[in-house]
C-alpha cells in the first residue's frame, strides 16, 4: 500500500493528529489528492466539480496556521461536500440543469465552519438534483456508482458524498439529509451517516429542498470521525433564523465502549420479516449485538408512523414548490428567452427542471391551492405533530430507538421507475426526520441480494430524543466497536472491471 | 384600457348617495437595515449596490427577522390601540414577479402583528372623526422594475425590463382600515393622521413622493341610510395626498353617474390617471389570485411578551391626536394652528416647553407661528436647533405680557436672540429696552423731535395727521423703541394742540 493509499484509508482523528504534530503537511496532503483524485473518480463519479487551487490555498493556510502555533480538529483532512451547499467561487449545482453553471459568492456556514476547522475541500458531489431521490439517478449532470457494486447505486439523495467516503475519495463529507438523505446513502455505501437534530447545524448556504425539514451532517468512515466533524460544523448560527440557540455540545468525547444502562427501542411497526430472511436476520443481530453490550432492549410503538411517506410527502412538496419558485431565470442560473416575462419563465424552468422535481413542485402547489390546503398541507402538519409526539411517548420508555436505515441494500439502475417504489425506501427515516430527530446509519453487516453477486451493505438506523447527539454518537461507537462491520466487506472498487 | 370620462353629477345626485371608501395603505418603516437581511435600508443608490445573498434571494441563502420594524410594528399598534397578539407568525405569498426576488413575498396572512384599533383623526374644520383599523401587519418590499426600449417607460411595447433590488427586503408595513371613510376629505384626512403620528413615533418617513407611502382606495357607493354596500371599485396609482383626494371624489362622481344613469358598477381595479383626471379600467378582479399563502418554514413564530409591549408602550411620545385635543380643548388654539403645530413635531414640543415657562400659550403661539417661523424659513435652521431656547423665548412673552417691553423691541430682542442666542431679560436690561412710560422721560423724547422738525410740526397744524406719524417714529426712533407708543402720541397731541 502506497503512502497516498494510507492517506486515503486514514481516519480524520489520524490525518489532523499527523498535521498538527507537523509529521505531515496539509500541503502534501493537498498535493497528493490533486494528483490522485481524477483518476480515482473517473469511473465512480461521486464528484461533479473538483477544487484543487481552493484546496491548495486551504491547505497553505492550514500549514500557516499550524506554524504560528494552532492546533486544528480537523487539520490536512480531505473532505468533500454536497453540490447543494454554496462554497464561494465555486459552482455549485444542486444536480440540476437550473444551476449548471452557477458560480456561488458566498460560503455556506456549515461549509466554512468545516473549512476554518482545517478541512481541505476536494470537491463538490453529485446528487439526486435538489436532494429529491433516493438514488442519486435524478441528477442531471452525472451518474454516481456504488463503491462495493458498479451495477447499483449509491442511493441519495447525497449519493456522491456517500460514494465519495465509502470509496476512500474523502475522509468525511457533508450530506443534507430531509427524509432519508443522509442515512440511506450511508447505508448503501457501508459508511456512517448522520443526520443531527433539525437546528443543530446551520441551513445558511444549503440551497433549500424543504425548509423544516432540511439538515447538514456528515459522511465519515466511523463514528469517531463523523462526531469530530458534526462538532466542526454544528451550533449556533445568526444567520439561520431557524437554527437553535444554544451552547455546543462537543460529542467526540462522550464515545462509549458498551451499552450498560441504556434502553434501546425496537418498534413494534418496523418489523424486519418482509424485507427477506437474510435482511431479517442481518437486523435480529444487530439488535442481538446492541443487547450482547449490555442495552436493555424494549418494544416500543410508534402506531402514526404508517402516515410518515404520506405526511412528508405533502409537507417537503409544498415547501419546495416555494422554495424552487427563485428559479425563474431573472437573476441567475439558467434562462430560455420568451416573448415575454411568463413565457420566459414557463421555457426557463420546463428545461431546468427534471421530472421528479417537477413533480414534487406540481404536487406542493396543489396542496396548498385555495380550497385543498386544508385538507392536505394542513392535515399533514397535525400528522407530523402526532407522529413526533409518537416518539415522544416511545422515549418515555427507551434512550434510543434502532431500526433499519433503508428498505433494501443498494439496489441496480433504473430498478426504481416507480416514483412510490423509491419513496418507499425511506420508511424508516422519514418518521425521524418529520420529528426532528438526531439518527444516523451505521454498517451493520452486508446481505447479497437477489439480484447480484456480490455482498452489499446494510446500515442500522439509530434515532434519539431532540438534542441527543451525545448520547447517539456515543452509543453508536460502541456498536461500532464492537461489531466492525464497515471492515468485513471486501475493499470498494473504485474503478470499471476491465 | 377604457377611460370613461365623467362628467359632475347634479348636487342632488350626490346628495343621494353615501360614499363607502376603505384605504389600504404600505408604509415603508424607517430602519438602519432591510426587515430580512443586514443590506442598509435607503432610499436610491445606484441600481443594485444595496444587496446580498438574502434580498437578492441567491440559493441557499435565509431570512433572518429585524427586531426594530417589529418594535415599530408593536408602536404602530399601540398608537392605534390596536391588539397585540401574543403569538404572531410569517407566511408567505406565492406569485412569480421579476422584481420579488423569491418569487414570494414574505408577509402576514392570519395572525398580524396587530388586529383592530382605530384611527382618531380631525377635518379641516374640527369635526373629529373614527375610522377603525382591520389590521396592520409586517411584510418585505419588493424591487422596482424600469421597462425600457418602448420609449415612454410602459411595460407595453418594451423591449426589455431593468430591475433594481435595492429596495427589494425594505421592512413594509400594511395598513388596512374598515370601511369607515365617507368622502375624499376624510380620506386624506385619515391619511394626514397615519403620517403624522408614524413621523411622530419614528418609525416611517412616510414620502410619498419617495414610495414611502402607497396607497389603495376601495370605495362604493350606496343610498344614503342603506346598511349594505355597494359594488367597489379599487382604485390605484395615487401617488400624493392631492391624488388620493381628486382619485376619489373622480371615482364617486363616475359611480354617481353610473347608479343615476342605470349601470351597474363592475367590481375592478381602477387606476388613476394623473393628468387626464379620470380613473381607468385596469383589470376585473374576475377571481381572486391564488397566493398559496403557508407559515414561512424558514422563520419561527414570534412570540410578543407583554413585558416587551408593556415597555414599548411606556416610551411612546404623547400622539398627535392627543395634542392636538390639548392644544385646542386647554390652550383654545384654533384647527389650524393647533395642526399647523402637530404637523410639526419638534415645533410642537418646543411650543410645549415654552408654554411650561410662561404660562401663556397665546403669547408664546404668536411668536412660534409668527416671527420665529417667519426666521426658520428664512434660515432654514428649524426653530427647535436655533439658538432661541424655549426658555428665553417665555421670557419674551413674560416682557411683552407684562408690557415692560413694547411689541417692536420684542421683535428686535428676538432677533438678536436668533443670532446670538442668550437671554431675553439679560438683553433688555443690559440695552435699557423696558418700555419709557413716565410722561416726564417721554416729554423730553418728544420736545427733541418737535424742535428738530418744525416742517412736521407745521404739516400737521395744517391738518396732515401723517406728520403726526413722522414724528412718532422719530420719537420710537430717538428713544431706540423704548417709549410706550400710545403715551408718545398723547404727549405729541399735547404739545401740539
Amino acid at each position: 500500500m502506497s503512502a497516498d493509499d494510507l492517506l486515503f484509508t486514514s481516519g480524520a482523528r489520524a490525518i489532523a493528529r499527523s498535521v498538527n504534530r507537523r509529521e505531515r503537511s496539509a500541503a502534501d496532503i493537498a498535493e497528493a489528492v490533486r494528483v490522485a483524485l481524477p483518476e480515482r473518480d473517473r469511473d465512480l463519479g461521486a464528484y461533479l466539480t473538483l477544487t484543487p487551487d481552493l484546496m491548495r490555498q486551504h491547505a497553505r493556510r492550514v500549514d500557516e496556521r499550524i506554524a504560528a502555533g494552532e492546533t486544528l480538529p480537523l487539520a490536512g483532512v480531505p473532505v468533500a461536500i454536497k453540490d447543494n451547499m454554496c462554497l464561494r467561487g465555486t459552482r455549485t449545482t444542486c444536480g440540476s440543469k437550473m444551476l449548471e453553471n452557477w458560480i456561488a459568492p458566498y460560503t455556506a456556514t456549515a461549509v466554512g465552519r468545516l473549512l476554518a476547522a482545517g478541512a481541505l475541500p476536494i470537491g463538490k458531489t453529485n446528487m439526486d438534483e435538489f436532494a429529491m431521490g433516493s438514488s442519486c439517478e435524478n441528477s442531471a449532470l452525472r451518474t454516481t456508482r456504488n463503491p462495493y457494486d458498479f451495477d447499483r447505486v449509491p442511493g441519495g439523495s447525497s449519493g456522491g458524498s456517500a460514494a465519495a467516503v465509502g470509496a476512500e475519495l474523502a475522509t468525511l463529507a457533508l450530506g443534507s439529509d430531509t427524509g432519508g438523505s443522509i442515512r440511506e446513502p450511508a447505508a448503501f455505501c457501508n459508511v456512517v451517516g448522520f443526520k443531527p437534530t433539525y437546528g443543530r447545524v446551520s441551513r445558511y448556504g444549503l440551497i433549500a429542498f424543504a425548509s423544516s425539514l432540511d439538515q447538514i451532517g456528515p459522511f465519515a468512515r466511523t463514528v469517531e470521525d463523523a462526531a469530530l466533524a458534526y462538532d466542526a460544523i454544528a451550533g449556533y448560527d445568526p444567520l439561520d433564523a431557524t437554527s437553535l440557540n444554544a451552547p455546543n455540545e462537543p460529542t467526540a468525547d462522550a464515545l462509549r465502549t458498551d451499552l450498560r444502562g441504556m434502553r434501546v427501542g425496537i418498534v413494534k411497526e418496523f418489523g424486519t420479516a418482509d424485507l427477506g430472511p437474510a435482511i431479517h436476520a442481518a437486523y435480529a443481530q444487530a439488535y442481538a449485538d446492541l443487547a450482547a453490550l449490555g442495552a436493555e432492549l424494549v418494544e416500543v410503538e410508534l402506531p402514526t408512523a404508517k402516515y410518515g411517506l404520506a405526511t412528508y410527502y405533502l409537507i417537503a412538496p409544498a415547501e419546495c414548490s416555494s422554495n424552487l419558485a427563485r428559479f425563474d431565470g431573472v437573476r441567475y442560473g439558467l434562462r430560455v428567452d420568451g416573448a415575454d416575462v411568463g413565457e420566459m419563465y414557463e421555457k426557463t424552468r420546463a428545461a431546468g427542471f427534471g421530472d421528479e422535481v417537477k413533480r414534487r413542485i406540481l404536487i406542493g402547489t396543489y396542496a396548498l391551492s385555495s380550497g385543498y390546503y386544508d385538507a392536505y398541507y394542513v392535515k399533514a402538519q397535525k400528522a407530523r405533530t402526532a407522529i413526533a409526539d409518537d416518539f415522544k411517548r416511545a422515549f418515555a420508555r427507551c434512550d434510543l430507538i434502532a431500526s433499519p436505515a433503508a428498505s433494501t441494500p443498494a439496489f441496480t439502475f433504473n430498478a426504481k421507475s416507480d416514483p412510490v417504489a423509491m419513496y418507499l425506501m425511506d420508511y424508516y427515516t422519514i418518521p425521524v426526520s418529520l420529528a426532528g430527530l438526531p439518527a444516523l446509519s451505521v454498517p451493520c453487516g452486508a446481505v447479497v441480494p437477489e439480484d447480484g453477486t456480490r455482498p452489499m451493505p446494510l446500515g442500522l438506523q439509530l434515532a434519539a430524543p431532540l438534542f441527543s447527539e451525545r448520547l447517539l454518537l456515543g452509543a453508536a461507537h460502541a456498536y461500532e466497536r464492537a461489531t466492525q462491520h464497515a471492515l468485513k466487506l471486501p475493499r470498494p472498487q473504485i474503478a470499471k472491471a476491465p | 384600457m377604457i377611460s370613461e370620462r365623467s362628467s359632475v353629477p347634479p348636487a342632488d345626485a350626490a346628495a343621494k348617495y353615501e360614499a363607502v371608501i376603505g384605504i389600504e395603505c404600505h408604509v415603508e418603516l424607517k430602519t438602519a437595515s432591510k426587515m430580512f437581511c443586514g443590506c442598509p435600508n435607503a432610499f436610491g443608490g445606484e441600481p443594485n449596490t444595496q444587496v446580498c445573498p438574502v434580498c437578492l434571494a441567491l440559493p441557499g441563502a435565509l431570512p433572518v427577522p429585524n427586531a426594530a420594524a417589529i418594535e415599530h410594528m408593536i408602536r404602530a399598534g399601540l398608537a392605534f390601540d390596536c391588539a397585540i397578539p401574543a403569538f404572531s407568525k410569517f407566511d408567505r405569498k406565492n406569485y412569480f414577479y421579476p422584481d420579488m426576488p423569491k418569487d414570494y413575498q414574505i408577509s402576514q396572512y392570519d395572525m398580524p402583528l396587530t388586529q383592530g384599533g382605530v384611527v382618531r383623526y380631525w377635518l379641516a374644520d374640527g369635526t373629529l372623526r373614527e375610522c377603525r383599523l382591520t389590521r396592520i401587519h409586517l411584510e418585505e418590499d419588493t424591487g422596482k422594475s424600469t421597462h425600457a426600449g418602448s420609449g415612454d417607460g410602459r411595460i407595453a411595447g418594451s423591449t426589455y425590463s431593468l430591475v433594481d433590488f435595492n429596495r427589494a427586503g425594505v421592512p413594509l408595513m400594511e395598513c388596512v382600515s374598515d370601511p369607515d371613510i365617507r368622502s375624499a376629505d376624510e380620506a386624506v384626512a385619515f391619511l394626514d393622521a397615519l403620517k403624522r403620528t408614524f413621523v411622530q413615533l419614528g418609525i416611517s418617513d412616510v414620502k410619498m413622493e419617495e414610495g414611502s407611502l402607497r396607497c389603495d382606495a376601495n370605495v362604493s357607493l350606496r343610498l344614503r341610510g342603506a346598511a349594505e354596500y355597494g359594488t367597489k371599485t379599487e382604485i390605484k396609482n395615487m401617488n400624493s395626498f392631492r391624488s388620493v383626494h381628486r382619485a376619489i371624489q373622480s371615482e364617486i362622481e363616475r359611480q354617481t353617474g353610473l347608479l343615476e344613469r342605470g349601470e351597474r358598477i363592475i367590481q375592478e381595479t381602477r387606476g388613476w390617471d394623473e393628468a387626464g383626471g379620470v380613473t381607468h379600467s385596469m383589470r376585473s378582479k374576475e377571481k381572486a389570485h391564488d397566493y398559496r399563502y403557508f407559515p414561512d418554514p424558514d422563520l419561527v413564530p414570534m412570540e410578543i411578551d407583554a413585558a416587551t409591549v408593556e415597555r414599548v408602550r411606556a416610551a411612546l411620545p404623547e400622539l398627535p391626536i392627543a395634542r392636538y385635543e390639548r392644544y385646542v380643548d386647554a390652550y383654545k388654539l384654533s384647527v389650524a394652528q393647533a395642526t399647523q403645530l402637530v404637523d410639526n413635531a419638534s415645533l410642537a414640543e418646543y411650543f410645549d416647553r415654552a408654554v411650561d415657562s410662561a404660562k401663556s400659550p397665546a403669547g408664546v403661539l404668536n411668536f412660534v407661528l409668527g416671527d420665529l417661523s417667519r426666521l426658520a424659513n428664512e434660515s432654514g435652521i428649524e426653530v427647535a436647533h436655533s439658538k432661541v431656547t424655549p426658555e428665553a423665548l417665555a421670557e419674551l412673552v413674560a416682557l411683552t405680557d407684562a408690557k415692560t417691553i413694547n411689541s417692536k423691541v420684542a421683535k428686535d430682542v428676538l432677533v438678536r436672540l436668533w443670532n446670538d442666542g442668550g437671554s431675553a431679560k439679560a438683553i433688555v436690561q443690559a440695552d435699557g429696552l423696558a418700555q419709557v412710560s413716565d410722561p416726564a422721560a417721554v416729554g423730553a423724547f418728544v420736545d427733541a423731535a418737535l424742535a428738530a422738525n418744525p416742517k412736521s410740526v407745521a404739516d400737521f397744524a395744517a391738518g396732515k395727521e401723517n406728520a403726526l406719524k413722522f414724528l412718532i417714529g422719530q420719537v420710537m426712533k430717538a428713544s431706540r423703541g423704548t417709549a410706550n407708543p400710545a403715551l408718545v402720541e398723547t404727549v405729541l397731541r399735547d404739545r401740539m394742540r
